[in-house]
Order: C-alpha cells, then sequence, then structure tokens
C-alpha cells in the first residue's frame, strides 16, 4: 500500500555508538580485541554468583566505570552513563533537545540488589528499570522521559526497532538507544537451574554445542534523521514476532523468526541476496542454534555466512542486541567479518554457513536476529 | 493515510473485580491469588498451564481471556497479523523476590522462567496462536500517549491488524490490570481509539 505516509518516510542513520565490555570501553577498542580474536570469556571462581567455578565475561569485582559519582549510581546504571557518554562523545546529538529521546533495554537492570536487602517500599523504588532510566536521563539532560523497553533476550534488538519506528514517525529526530545488564548469583542460578549453561567456553551452532555463557556489558547506538548524517549506515528494517508455542523453549520450526527476518526484508526493500552476512543471537544451547538454523534456512539465507558473538562476549542479555549489532556494524566499515570463536564443525551445515574464520568481506547489508524466553523473536537489518 | 482505529473491547481487573466493556462480570473479596484463581473458575476452562503461571502472567492471562471471550473471532485474522504491547511500573518484581527467596533452598526453574515481565505476552500468544509484533515498556504510570503512538503507527504500517495493548502490574497485593482490543473496523460498541480514551478507561475503576 504505497501512501503519502510512506513516502514521507525519513531514513534512519547511525550517528554514533559504543560498546563497554570487558574486553575495552570504546568500539574500537572490542573491534580491535576480536580482530585479535581475544574473548572475554573466562573461568570464574566467586561464591558471590556461583558455588561453583563458572565460565562467563565479567568486569573486574570492584571496577566502578563513572568517576566522582555523587549518586551512588549502581553498576548497572554506571555501565549505562559510561556507554552513553562514549556514545555522544564528538556525535554533534544534543541530548536536551525535546527532539532526541533515550531508550533504555535491559532484561533484569538492578536486580542485584534484591540480593543482600529486605525488600521495602525503598528498594522496591530503587530496583525499578524506571529509576534507573530516570538516573540516567537526568545525568546527561535528556528533557524527555526515557522509554525502558523490558523483553527477555530480544530488548536490545528490540530497542533499535522501536527507536526506528519513532524516528521514521516523526516523533523525534534521534535517539539515544543503550542496553546493558549485570551478571549476579540472582541471573547465574537462574541459567543454572536451567541447565542452560557450558562447562567450559561456548561452542555456537558447533556439533558439540552444549549451552551458554553469560556475559555483562552495555552498548549504545545513536541513530538520527538528521541529514547531516547521510553519508552513514542505515538501519533499513526490522521486525518483532512471536513464537507462541512454549515460555522457555523457542519454536521447533524457526518460522516465526523467519517470518521476523522476512517482515524485516520487506521494509527494507530486500530480497534475501541484499544480505551479505547474519549476525546470528547464537546463544550456543542446542534449541537455540536449531531453531536459528532453521529459520535463516526458511528465509532462503543458508549461504550467507553467518556468525555468534557469544564466545567472545558470553550472552549479555539486554546489551546483546546492541553490542552485536555494533561489532557488525564496524564489520560493514572495515570489510572485516568476525569468525565465531568456539565453533569448529557445523550442527546444521546444510542450514547455516557458520564464519569459522576472519572473512575479509565487501558487505553492504547485515541481518541481525535475537530470540528469547517468552518466545520473542527480533531481526534487524542494517545497511549502507 | 492514517487508518481508522477503535477500541472493540476492553477488561480490567481491579479492586477484586472483573469487568468487561465497563461491565462488571464478576467479583470475588479475597486475597489476588484466590481471586485470580475464582476468575479462572469462572471461566470453566481447562488450561493446565494456568496453574503454573506466576501472578504477572495469571493477571494478563485472565484479562486477556475475559476481553476476548465471545466477542473477538481470531479467525478473521491471520496469527501474524496480531501483536500484544503491554506495560507495568514493577517489571516481574512480584516473581523476583519469590524466585530468590526459592535459590536459598533450590533454585527453581519454573519461578526464573517468569522473572522476565514479557512472559505474560508469550502466554496470551500461546493460549490464543498470536504470532505478531509484541513489546513490553516498564513506565513509571501508564503512558497511554506512548502507547497510543506505537499501537497506532504499527496498525496505520499494517505492521499488524489488530492489537492488545495495555497495563498490567502486579505487586504482592497490589495489582491492576486494563486490556483494551484495538481494531480496524467498527462494531456496535466500538469507540475511537486514543491516548485520550484509554486514560478515561484506566482511571475509571
Amino acid at each position: 500500500m504505497s501512501n503519502i505516509n510512506e513516502i514521507s518516510e525519513p531514513e534512519v542513520f547511525v550517528v554514533a555508538d559504543n560498546i563497554l565490555s570487558p574486553l575495552g570501553k570504546t568500539t574500537a577498542e572490542n573491534f580491535a580485541k576480536l580482530r585479535q580474536n581475544e574473548s572475554g570469556v573466562k573461568q570464574h571462581t566467586d561464591v558471590a554468583i556461583s558455588p561453583l567455578p563458572f565460565f562467563a565475561s565479567l568486569f573486574d569485582k570492584g571496577e566502578t566505570f563513572v568517576k566522582a559519582d555523587e549518586h551512588n549510581y549502581t553498576k548497572f546504571e554506571q555501565l549505562l552513563i559510561a556507554s552513553i557518554a562514549d556514545a555522544l562523545n564528538g556525535s554533534g546529538v544534543d541530548v536536551r533537545d525535546k527532539k532526541t529521546v533515550l531508550i533504555i533495554s535491559s532484561t533484569k537492570g538492578n536486580i542485584s540488589l534484591l540480593e543482600n536487602e529486605v525488600v521495602t517500599d525503598e528498594l522496591k523504588e530503587r530496583v525499578s528499570l524506571s529509576t534507573s532510566a530516570k538516573l540516567v536521563a537526568e545525568h546527561f539532560g535528556f528533557q524527555n522521559q526515557p522509554i525502558v523497553v523490558s523483553n527477555a533476550c530480544i530488548s536490545g534488538v528490540l530497542g533499535v526497532v522501536i527507536a526506528a519506528r519513532l524516528l521514521r514517525s516523526h516523533q523525534y529526530e534521534n535517539a539515544v538507544v543503550a542496553g546493558a545488564d549485570v551478571i549476579s548469583k540472582f541471573i547465574m542460578s537462574g541459567f543454572q537451574s536451567f541447565q542452560a549453561l557450558s562447562a567450559g567456553p561456548c561452542k555456537p551452532f558447533d556439533k558439540e554445542h552444549d549451552g551458554l555463557n553469560l556475559g555483562e556489558g552495555a552498548g549504545t547506538i545513536i541513530l538520527s534523521t538528521n541529514h547531516k548524517y547521510a553519508q552513514n549506515i542505515k538501519v533499513k528494517g526490522g521486525s518483532v514476532s512471536n513464537d507462541a508455542n512454549h515460555i522457555s523453549g523457542p519454536s521447533r520450526t524457526g518460522q516465526e523468526l523467519a517470518g521476523a527476518i522476512k517482515n524485516a526484508l520487506q521494509e527494507a526493500n530486500f530480497t534475501p541476496a541484499d544480505i551479505d552476512f547474519i549476525s546470528a543471537h547464537g546463544t550456543a544451547t542446542v534449541y537455540n542454534d536449531e531453531m536459528e538454523a532453521n529459520a535463516i534456512a526458511i528465509s532462503g539465507l543458508q549461504k550467507a555466512p553467518v556468525n555468534s558473538l557469544k564466545g567472545f562476549y558470553g550472552h549479555t542479555l539486554g546489551a546483546a542486541g546492541l553490542i552485536e549489532s555494533i561489532i557488525s556494524i564496524q564489520s560493514l566499515k572495515q570489510a572485516l567479518v568476525i569468525p565465531t570463536i568456539g565453533f569448529t564443525e557445523a550442527a546444521d551445515p546444510e542450514k547455516v554457513n557458520v564464519c569459522a574464520a576472519p572473512l575479509r568481506l565487501k558487505a553492504n547489508n547485515f541481518l541481525k536476529t535475537a530470540s528469547g524466553f517468552g518466545g520473542c523473536n527480533a531481526a534487524v537489518i542494517f545497511g549502507k | 493515510m492514517l487508518t481508522e482505529k477503535y477500541i472493540t473491547g476492553f477488561c480490567s481487573i481491579n479492586n477484586g473485580i472483573v469487568a468487561k466493556d465497563g461491565i462488571n462480570i464478576f467479583a470475588h473479596e479475597s486475597d489476588l491469588s484466590g481471586l485470580l484463581l475464582a476468575a479462572y473458575q469462572h471461566l470453566q476452562l481447562t488450561y493446565p498451564k494456568f496453574y503454573k503461571m506466576d501472578n504477572l502472567s495469571k493477571l494478563g492471562w485472565l484479562a486477556a481471556e475475559f476481553l476476548l471471550k465471545d466477542t473477538f473471532n481470531k479467525t478473521e485474522y491471520q496469527p501474524e497479523d496480531i501483536g500484544v504491547i503491554l506495560a507495568n511500573a514493577n517489571s516481574s518484581l512480584d516473581d523476583d523476590v519469590k524466585y530468590w527467596e526459592s535459590i536459598k533452598d533450590v533454585a527453581s526453574p519454573s519461578l526464573f522462567v517468569y522473572t522476565l515481565p514479557n512472559i505474560v505476552i508469550g502466554e496470551i500468544c500461546i493460549r490464543n496462536h498470536f504470532k505478531g509484533e509484541q513489546a513490553f515498556y516498564i513506565q513509571p504510570e501508564f503512558d497511554t500517549q506512548f502507547i497510543a503512538q506505537q499501537v497506532g503507527y504499527l496498525l496505520d504500517k499494517n505492521i499488524m491488524q489488530a492489537c492488545i495493548c495495555g497495563w498490567v502490574d502486579v505487586f504482592e497485593q497490589d495489582y491492576k490490570a486494563v486490556l483494551f482490543l484495538v481494531e480496524k473496523k467498527k462494531t456496535d460498541k466500538s469507540v475511537v481509539f486514543s491516548a485520550e480514551k484509554m486514560d478515561e478507561i484506566f482511571n475509571k475503576d
């Protein structure tokens, strides 16, 4: 259906970004580490998080991210603030402009505060994602009420999709999308109870994949419709779907993620051939990887190089979609697709073309996918 | 061109009362768990998954059941064309606290899975076979302007054709659910979809 509304929809450009992870404090530092094949996933012994040693990508204990903090920001808030501050630096985007909105993506935010305190009204308020979003917004002076999205492991990709839609519909000119999660005993014990964790470094899409590693980090992507960024990479399309199958297990067929990919392609006016590579969710659980392989094959993308970055970062939950999109944006810029660390032999060789070694590729567009508990799926396409 | 959008139904569960389209259909004086169970029994269904849900999912799932019962014909739509867009203030904190209590003994995967607010969307989608757009927002108060804008955009752009949107919030004995069914067609009782109309309905209880 063609109409005035569609014709007047502006393009959405990526202005700037940041990754704050155990591998580095900027996108450049992170990409350099990935080029050197360096992973943040290590074995940790920390009984405050788990009675047994575990593999995860964690910041150093006690590390702080905001200097001269008079506000007692939590680690979660510090990660957001530090990541947003670096992304904004030199971006030319004015956060105090009414045309700029802040979007926060997280699954569990400040949940670790529950671990050592009795639940009072005050604690309830402090744990709330709205409180963190307000503190972060006030720190920078954002004028609009921040938008908080908490939709399991698709939160980061969903944040980008929501931002792009808000900008296309002229609600705002600029959107700062930031996601973060912190790993504590609450989250670790839950994934352990699900027996979803690998005993060693995870092996996405590999025959031997046996579970995921958790990771902490933050990512920020700043988007704008302002034409001064017209030479930048764009958000081409995005879509969200639900499996309507099971709350803690993905679709058996992958049909619903494939549906989200199809809609994202359609919004971008693309055919599958336009997708040069895929940054998959690739958690390295058997269920996730199989479902994703099915969805990729159904979508006619079985030849497209696929990577999962979970071997470098672990599963960073609400930050994952942002961090992995940002690395892939660098891959577009530097014509280098990062390999899937931990992968050797494909579990589903006919369905996915897993990128096992650094790949020199002059790519124009990539697809980023994510899926999570509650049966949610999201797909977003970035391109030149 | 903008599409005409209507609230073709709404349902609230608040203060011990389940109401549909502004008419009380069920009341039960007890604690929240008692109310949820009684409301479920009132529906006379066999849906064993209900018993496994946390209170947030039970509340949202029940509100959706009452909202859709007898009046929504889902065969008019493709599963991919029906979305669920929800918000609340307390995320999954009610279940978070229960899960954290459980881990002192043995961490319970069945409690852990509900430590995400969007699981209620999953439960509604599983029950009704909805496969479209979804999002769960955390807001200090129900931001009807924002939800109306989001839902309006998705309908205008034909990204979805029908949507359940609204507020589902639980913490201990404090709870409130108000869900709206938004479609592109007029019905006898429908009202034009707007933030103001949602506010009016939301604040009535």
